[in-house]
């Protein structure tokens, strides 16, 4: 039920947004229809309405090229780095955990090898999800929907359970006549041993998440042993459920109907960003290889092989043009490819393209080379951002200090007449060690004439204008330190300072107030 | 909304319109995916799974239980007894140890305040403030300070603690008198004697007939100096600090009719343990006294309930005089 009237020649002057319009609706006009759209043009009627569509399943073909090895390559590359991260060991002392990256909630730190951030440095977390946010951004801006395509990891998993799919009922046509066969002895042993392969993968998948929590050796001994807390083994159920059920059935709905990235993508795309997209002015009018030989005026480079549709993961046909269902993966380019080489036409019928390159292209231009299309104002600015965050993160945390004190005084009472007349005033101390060992600090007043300090850990025996004090290994230790001045002084701003004695002998200071009896008044 | 009849179809997609139109953007009638109406629907049995095991429906005096029986009471009471459970060794550690030598652990010490400085705010803060700097207008003593009526070590703030001052529930309670000198003091006498007092801390000159009263009327429990006595629990005159106020006034009034503060003993209301964790916050707040190396710690209490006994007696006497 083809469309005999040849397509329109491309208006070198129209927009691209209406390239794009145009491009659809004069694909889908010429494409093949589907029974029910067949039966729907041939009653001339409207469509009936359908309230709810059905979830088609997709049997995607094995496909072999250049973007599937790609595709694997990634695969084995993000899975690796997944399951293998928790195992990795990073030394840090007796003090601090050996796992190289490693999530402690319970104690509030982020170890990621030679970093180590705490709650208050959490604008590092925010710097990497702001990189992460504008690197999709200039992903998008240059090669499209990559991300979806190839490291998401819905598509990698989806990908992967697509796998076990071919190794348990075979390759697509095979898995049609199963998927339509009833069910039987033989069906119900497939469904159960690849159901239970999904689930398998889906474990480890869920179990591999919570090592990042923990430490992974002792969490994993732990997990099989029961020893483990309840939030591990809820963790591990709800993952493994969302991967079973993500991965192995809702697959491509996910990325049509959940997923708010496609949508905000649909609004980053432009007109010179790549994209999956089937070079209609050279595939139109499609007909069959017998067709086309006979009339190879009529017909174009498109044989109508379908193998495009065959390959796609997600089920669509990439000859409608640029949909919220295509993530870029580029395995119709692969399955092109192969056909067009066997026909001996040249390759590149579906490609990765620019919609501006493209109407050069149709309009006879010589193609415009890739890497130029992808240098543009927004891509360098996207760039530019996307490194100054970095750089900016990694200046902050290489000048960091693992030395900060915090001092705030008693506000109730303010200040305390002694026996002997002095006026003392309390502060609660927060001296806080970064570093993985002990440390030993020195609490020094300045500014303050005749001040005397002592700490809540010892006697007002041991009073001085000095004070050391020992902070564990990677701890905050609040001390309460009372100082007092001798009769007659009054209220004024001195400062407490820390000094870490050892060879950094790092530092810290906090200008505070004194407060004297008659301050108030 | 759209006429029924318009049943336009958009050409690209095969998609009805469902007849929306926004500067010529119009709304595709595309069909929800049916795996949709299943969540939906499993949200509907959820929710009446939730309403049959957990609380949900108001009623007139109370909600729907729930097959469950769970409250959020119920679930604090949960959590409040596993804080108990975990404090337990804790709780244990500190009764089995002695409060002097509470210091010598500094993390237990470090507990014990932690645990006094909650049980204060319960019990201690409606006399001796907040922050326990004490209310001078009333003469509840401030806690902060150097300065002690009947001792700063541990040992001693535990036992008024637990017997109280002046406190009818204990016989052990700390209690001295002093005996009002209204009508025994002339005015001019008053005067003089205000003077000396004023005089021991530095304050204003004194006058032969001042010292001369003062050592006759007050030297036996304020001591000749002025420095008082932890035993007696007569304060220390000689300091920078007044328990009722440094004003002329307010020192006359305590002579002619002495207030008399009273503590109530916390034995037999909060547990030892809890008694202990008060004093090491008490002891903690800038002014505790080291235990003086030579008392003997079990004549302590004895010798205080002595001086008790005998300090009785001149207030009965004070009693009497007027």
């Amino acid at each position: 039920m083809t469309n005999p009237e040849p397509p329109p020649p491309p208006d070198p002057g129209r927009d691209w947004e209406g390239a794009l319009t145009a491009e659809k609706s004069k694909s889908v006009s010429v494409s093949r229809r589907s029974g029910s759209d067949r039966a729907r043009s041939a009653s001339g009627g409207p469509p009936p309405t359908e309230l709810y569509a059905k979830q088609k399943t997709v049997h995607n073909q094995r496909i072999d090229g250049p973007f599937r090895r790609f595709k694997w390559f990634v695969m084995v590359v993000t899975l690796a780095i997944y399951y293998i991260t928790p195992w990795i060991r990073w030394d840090r002392g007796p003090f601090a955990p050996d796992q190289a990256v490693l999530v402690d909630l319970a104690n509030r730190r982020f170890y990621m090898f030679n970093i180590e951030i705490w709650p208050h440095e959490f604008y590092f977390v925010a710097g990497l999800l702001i990189m992460a946010g504008i690197g999709l951004f200039l992903v998008t801006s240059a090669v499209g929907r990559a991300w979806c395509g190839y490291a998401c990891p819905q598509t990698v998993w989806t990908d992967l359970f697509q796998h076990v799919d071919r190794l348990f009922d075979g390759d697509r046509n095979a898995r049609i006549r199963l998927d339509k066969a009833p069910w039987g002895p033989s069906k119900v042993a497939r469904r159960a041993s690849k159901w239970t392969v999904y689930l398998l993968i889906s474990f480890v998948t869920g179990g591999a998440w919570i090592l990042y929590f923990a430490d992974a050796p002792t969490l994993f001994v732990d997990f099989f042993t029961g020893e483990a807390a309840v939030v591990a083994y809820a963790t591990v159920a709800i993952l493994t459920f969302t991967t079973f059920w993500l991965g192995g059935f809702m697959r491509e709905q996910v990325c049509v109907y959940m997923c708010p990235w496609p949508r905000i993508q649909t609004a980053m795309l432009d007109e010179k960003s790549l994209i999956v997209t089937y070079k209609d002015w050279r595939g139109e009018q499609r007909g069959s290889l017998k067709k086309a030989k006979k009339n190879p005026d009529v017909y174009g480079d498109c044989i109508d092989c379908l193998q495009c549709v065959a390959v796609c993961p997600t089920g669509i046909d990439i000859r409608e043009g640029t949909q919220i269902g295509c993530i870029t993966c580029a395995l119709c380019i692969d399955a092109c490819d192969r056909v067009m080489e066997d026909i001996d036409r040249p390759r590149g019928l579906i490609d990765y393209a620019t919609l501006e390159g493209c109407e050069k292209e149709a309009a006879g231009e010589a193609p415009m080379p890739i890497l130029k299309q992808l240098l543009r104002p927004r891509t360098v600015i996207y760039s530019l951002v996307w490194g100054g965050i970095g750089l900016a993160m990694l200046f902050a945390l290489g000048t960091r200090t693992h030395t900060d004190l915090t001092v705030s005084p008693d506000r109730s009472p303010p200040f305390m007449l002694m026996k002997d007349g002095s006026v003392r005033n309390a502060f609660t101390l927060r001296l806080r060690n970064m570093e993985s060992r002990p440390r030993e600090m020195e609490i020094a007043v300045l500014g303050l004439p005749g001040a005397q300090m002592w700490t809540d850990r010892i006697g007002r025996d041991a009073a001085a204008p000095t004070q050391v004090v020992t902070v564990p290994a990677d701890e905050t230790r609040t001390v309460r330190a009372y100082v007092t001045v001798p009769s007659g002084t009054n209220g004024r701003e001195f400062q407490f300072q820390l000094t870490s004695l050892d060879e950094q002998r790092e530092q810290d200071a906090e200008t505070i107030t004194f407060t004297a009896p008659g301050d108030e008044r | 909304m759209a006429d029924t009849n318009d049943k336009r179809v958009d050409q690209p997609t095969g998609t009805e319109f469902v007849g929306h139109e926004w500067d010529g953007i119009e709304e595709l009638n595309t069909p929800l995916p049916r795996w949709w109406l299943w969540t939906f629907y499993a949200t509907v049995i959820w929710g009446v799974v939730y309403v049959v095991l957990y609380p949900a429906w108001p009623l007139i005096e109370k909600g729907t239980e729930g097959v469950l029986g769970w409250s959020s009471r119920g679930e604090l009471a949960e959590e409040m007894a596993l804080a108990d459970l975990a404090r337990q060794s804790v709780y244990e550690q500190i009764a089995a140890t002695d409060i002097e030598k509470l210091p010598a652990s500094p993390e237990l010490m470090q507990q014990a305040i932690a645990g006094g400085s909650a049980a204060f705010k319960v019990n201690c803060v409606q006399c001796h403030g907040a922050a326990a700097a004490g209310f001078e207008e009333y003469g509840y003593p401030n806690l902060n300070d150097d300065d002690w009526i009947w001792g700063g070590t541990l040992s001693d703030i535990e036992y008024t603690l637990v017997h109280g001052i002046r406190w009818e529930g204990s016989n052990q309670t700390r209690v001295n008198y002093m005996p009002a000198f209204e009508g025994i003091l002339s005015d001019q006498e008053l005067d003089s004697v205000v003077d000396h007092v004023l005089s021991l801390s530095g304050n204003g000159q004194s006058s032969a007939a001042g010292a001369e009263l003062y050592t006759n009327n007050c030297s036996s429990c304020h001591q000749p100096a002025g420095e008082g006595s932890q035993l007696m629990g007569s304060p220390a005159l000689n300091d920078a600090i007044w328990l009722y106020g440094d004003d002329r006034a307010l020192i006359r009034q305590q002579i002619l009719n002495p207030k008399h503060g009273v503590m109530p003993g916390w034995g037999e209301r909060l547990d030892p343990v809890t008694i202990k964790m008060l004093a090491a916050y008490v002891h903690s707040r800038g002014g505790g006294e080291a235990p003086a190396e030579t008392a003997p710690e079990e004549d302590n209490p004895e010798s205080i309930a002595t001086m008790a006994d005998a300090s009785d007696a001149p207030a009965v006497e004070g009693d009497d005089q007027p």
